[in-house]
């Protein structure tokens, strides 16, 4: 069977593609959250995951208010992104893990999670730019991938509770896959930011750092609070901690804290990352 | 569905608001596509009346206006790519909708990481 490796969380602000593609992560506003990485890069190099299960949130490059999958799951054999209006590069084609994709519909579904399966699809910043934080500086991508989108741009959004537990089924269906190969699953947004309305800058850094510590020592912590709950906590896309929060279920019932780290601000956000792994 | 309480500042993008906003959240999706961002900006009138704007939407549209955009409908995530066409980022739009300068928004979130 497949092996889940472990998961990491980070922040996809857009402003992090923006000091990628003008190479300015020594640059002392930037420097402290690039400083965070080295360490999941190692990780990483001593784990060797090759798959990437990415939990991330589409900001209306995929998806419109058309049709808004809850939860929606890649099964393309490549995935590209696009400017999206504003300018982020164009980056080189990420090839799809069919095979896990499949499974992971069919095994999600048998447990109950309704979702959208995708054979086409769009991947927009939150997807790429921690691709692009993890693994730096390719011309092409060392490991395949499978996207998981959340829906966190349309209300009703799915619960903490929900979003937990969906993490759970995944952790399950990787555990389940018939492959000898190594997973890893990545869940990306956060931490406390508000981009719209007069509350626009709000950063909660008590609570975000609360957040990071429950992952670790009280997992389920965060699942007590209602959607309205957290935005009121960590602001309207401070929610997207759903994506850790799923990342954090597919996880075993304890874990290791391999890394952390948080800085405020990137642009309007608490930028955060974490690696965690089974703790044996 | 609406949410149950309110948080001030902070309005909830709910179905009330995805039908409000439907006709301008469906043009500022349009603009992922670099020619539709040509045509809007060769053509403003025009690309708006396309979309079946209406007037407050059209209104707000003219005046670039963050917060009459959201009162209109707008989603943020849409409305970023309007704000796009202007070479405009989440910075910019935090200012505005706080009635900051640009300067003075980016200072409260140093500031906010010093507490």
């Amino acid at each position: 069977m497949a092996t889940l490796v472990g998961g990491i969380t980070t922040s996809h602000v857009p402003a992090i593609g923006r000091a990628i593609a003008r190479n300015l992560q020594g640059d002392p506003y930037f420097k402290p959250f690039f400083d965070g990485f080295p360490a999941v890069h190692d990780w990483l190099a001593t784990v060797k995951p090759d798959v990437v299960v990415m939990i991330y949130n589409d900001h209306g490059l995929n998806f419109f208010l058309d049709k808004m999958p809850t939860f929606a799951v890649g099964a393309a054999a490549e995935y590209r992104n696009a400017d999206e209006g504003w300018g982020i590069p164009v980056m080189p084609p990420f090839q799809g893990e069919q095979a896990l994709s499949w499974h992971l519909i069919e095994s999600l579904i048998q447990d109950d999670f309704d979702l959208t399966s995708c054979q086409e699809m769009l991947v927009d910043h939150a997807f790429t730019l921690p691709m692009a934080l993890l693994w730096p500086g390719q011309k092409e991508w060392p490991l395949k991938v499978v996207p998981v989108c959340i829906n966190t741009g349309m209300f009703p959004l799915p619960s903490a509770r929900r979003c937990y537990q969906l993490g759970q089924a995944i952790g399950r269906a990787i555990r389940s896959w018939d492959s000898e190969q190594r997973v890893v699953v990545v869940g990306t947004g956060g931490l406390s930011h508000q981009l719209d309305g007069e509350r626009a800058g709000f950063i909660n850094k008590d609570f975000d750092l609360k957040f990071m510590d429950s992952l670790v020592n009280d997992p389920t912590w965060a699942t007590k609070y209602s959607i309205t709950d957290l935005v009121e906590l960590s602001g309207t896309q401070g929610v997207e901690l759903l994506m850790w929060l799923a990342t954090r279920g597919a996880l075993g019932e304890r874990v290791r804290k391999v890394h952390a780290n948080y800085h405020i601000p990137i642009s309007n956000t608490a930028a955060g990352t974490m690696v965690l792994e089974n703790a044996c | 569905m609406t949410a149950t309480r309110e948080i001030p500042g902070t309005k909830l993008f709910d179905g009330r608001m995805a039908r409000k906003g439907y006709a301008l959240n469906k043009m500022c999706f349009s603009f992922n596509d670099a020619a539709n961002r040509e045509a809007f900006k060769a053509d403003e009138d025009g690309y708006c009346a396309s979309y079946g704007l209406s007037a407050e939407q059209r209104e707000a549209i003219r005046a670039r206006n963050v917060l009459q955009l959201i009162d209109a409908g707008g989603n943020v995530y849409y409305l970023a790519k309007f704000a796009g066409i202007f070479g405009l980022d989440v910075q910019d739009l935090g200012a505005q909708q706080t009635g900051m300068t640009k300067d003075q928004f980016k200072a409260k979130l140093l500031a906010a990481g010093r507490n």
